[in-house]
């Protein structure tokens, strides 16, 4: 399905015709697109892209576009995992890679951090949470290591130019309610393919008022939607971050969506927004927070690149300072990087959460997917993670509710799912 | 035309978790592929065939980009999936992989068991009573692929008959 070209373009259409080379692409038009940057981990990475390689008997295409986090399998548990590992790190320097990340944190949350990430870039990475660079208006989607192999050897990839799906926040989200709430809110009501692996953008007042951390958050969750991307415009507050990290030529202008330019919007309106909770099993399954008050929980999990980012510890800290868990609940709390975690140690953020109980794990993805670290059998579990299918956590029978840090945190103190207004200050 | 085609069926939103579990992640494909859908259908693996189908609901590889996803389903040897939806993201895993994937608004009424027949150039499902169930055009890009087993075998050919050079 071809639309005439138009001079009003999407900024989804924008990134992807600097990619092809093209001044402007139509929506359904298939395109080849130059990578700027293409991102994988220990468990989609070397360990497929290697044995792929040399069967071809080709070379990566340019090694400073590459970046390697070992984030899945690390800190190692086992034979396999230990394998895995010595896999990648002995890859990364056979190629003399540039830029790899070991043990530092979550993909997403390291590759913005280090300074990959800048507005106009068109990037893939070798995980399904990688829209999360979207927040900082770049094009960026998640691809298998074999669609991988094929960027590594060529530097291409083809896309289908997609529709834009404007999701476009009025109003302002009140105190205790955050990004995590407006996905969850998204996703329930238009499922987990309501993106129809097309762009989504994020805008709105709401939106521009949103941190880089909680834009991030949105960002990484269009996966949930089943979009392909999940675009944010980049402004002041986007340069200001960037510029703190050190990035330099950064273009703000001119990466936003036309006047007039077609595309679907859907509006909502945060003020009204109060906390969701996501139950078994499905990010879709989402209702306000009080239609689950009340259901005990025994596990509660701040971890993930979607939610134990800086901000998010600090949301749960927030909540719990002073107080103990809950009896008989177990709260883990495992920052999305080193750099997250260090900062909540110097602002005493750690030492609350630890105060009120919390074990606190190795930066990874641990619990979240499920490859390690595993979730008590026909345990009701509430974590800040991104996806609660079933078994997905290393549990069968345990019964995952997903949900912002504020509301894990307060349904971590008192033991049951809890609106966090209720006890925030 | 290919076939005829047994018919495994499950339901809508069968996600990446199901279908190659992150607790064996770790391991090779052949292993994975041993415990693809054990979660909602344990008889699935242990008793597919090379050439069987399997009819899925909506959404059909919704969650990870983990392409042992699709993967599994070419170790066990399956013919092609037919679903009225696909996750984007899956669907480019599959190919990728050489497993054909159908867009059949109508997959739904495809019954377990039932022996079907593939009409590709005709873009059709034939069920065991001749009914045809039309599939969505697939770009021959993909049928390409999915005729060369995947994107590796693809480049390999590419590659040796054009002699690739990196600068």
């Amino acid at each position: 399905m071809s639309k005439p070209e138009s001079s009003a373009q999407t900024l989804a259409q924008k990134l992807i015709a600097k990619a092809a080379g093209r001044a402007s692409v139509s929506v359904g038009e298939i395109v080849n697109c130059q990578v700027d940057l293409a991102m994988f981990h220990d468990s989609s990475g070397p360990r497929r892209l290697k044995p792929m390689l040399e069967e071809l008997g080709a070379q990566v295409w340019d090694k400073s576009r590459i970046v390697l986090v070992m984030d899945h399998y690390v800190p190692e548990q086992d034979e396999d995992s230990r394998r895995i590992v010595r896999i990648a790190r002995d890859w990364a320097r056979d190629q003399q890679l540039p830029h790899v990340y070991d043990s530092m944190g979550i993909c997403h949350v390291v590759l913005p951090q280090k300074g990959h990430l800048k507005p106009g870039l068109f990037c893939v990475g070798g995980d399904s949470h990688s829209p999360t660079g979207g927040a900082f208006g770049a094009y960026m989607f998640g691809i298998g290591s074999t669609e991988m192999l094929g960027v590594v050897v060529t530097g291409q990839i083809w896309v289908r130019v997609p529709e834009t799906y404007r999701m476009r926040w009025d109003g302002r989200l009140q105190a205790g309610v955050t990004a995590k709430d407006m996905m969850l809110h998204m996703i329930g009501r238009f499922g987990m393919n309501g993106g129809q692996y097309q762009a989504v953008e994020f805008c709105g007042e709401a939106v521009q008022a949103l941190s880089m951390q909680e834009r991030m958050t949105l960002s990484n969750m269009s996966a949930e939607l089943g979009a392909q991307a999940g675009l944010i415009a980049p402004d002041e507050v986007t340069r200001q971050w960037l510029e703190g990290i050190g990035v330099r030529d950064i273009e703000v202008q001119g990466w936003s969506t036309d006047e007039g330019a077609d595309c679907v919007t859907h509006r909502f309106d945060a003020s009204n927004l109060v906390p969701q909770v996501a139950a078994p099993h499905s990010p879709a399954n989402t209702r306000p927070v009080q239609a689950f008050e009340g259901t005990a929980v025994q596990v509660a999990y701040v971890g993930a690149c979607t939610g134990a980012k800086l901000e998010d510890l600090r949301a749960a800290a927030r909540v719990l300072r002073g107080h103990r868990l809950g009896q008989g609940v177990r709260l883990m709390v495992a920052p999305a990087s080193l750099q997250d975690q260090a900062q909540a140690e110097a602002e005493g953020v750690m030492a609350d959460l630890r105060a009120a109980g919390a074990e606190v794990l190795p930066t990874a993805c641990g619990a979240c997917s499920g490859y390690g670290g595993s979730i008590p059998d026909g345990a009701n579990v509430i974590a800040t993670t991104a996806r609660n299918f079933k078994g997905r956590m290393g549990s069968a029978t345990a019964q995952v509710y997903l949900a912002s840090p504020y509301t894990v945190a307060a349904s971590a103190l008192r033991g049951r799912i809890t609106d966090p207004r209720e006890v925030m200050a | 035309m290919s076939g005829p085609h047994k018919v495994w069926k499950v339901g809508a939103d069968v996600d990446t978790d199901q279908l190659a579990p992150g607790a064996y992640m770790k391991l090779g494909l052949a292993d994975i592929a041993q415990h693809c859908l054990e979660g909602i259908r344990p008889d699935f693996a242990p008793g597919v065939r090379p050439g069987d189908v399997l009819v899925a609901g909506a959404n059909f590889g919704i969650g990870s980009s983990r392409e042992q996803a699709a993967g599994a389903l070419v170790q066990l040897g399956l013919k092609a999936v037919i679903a009225p939806s696909y996750s984007g993201l899956y669907f480019r895993n599959a190919f990728n992989l050489g497993l054909l994937l159908l867009t059949c608004k109508e997959a739904e009424r495809i019954r377990e068991g039932e022996m079907v027949q593939l009409d590709l150039p005709g873009r059709a499902i034939i069920r065991s009573d001749g009914q045809r169930l039309a599939c969505d055009a697939i770009p021959d890009f993909l049928l390409e692929m999915v005729e060369a087993g995947g994107l590796l075998p693809r480049l390999k050919r590419r590659m040796s008959s054009r002699g690739v050079h990196h600068e």
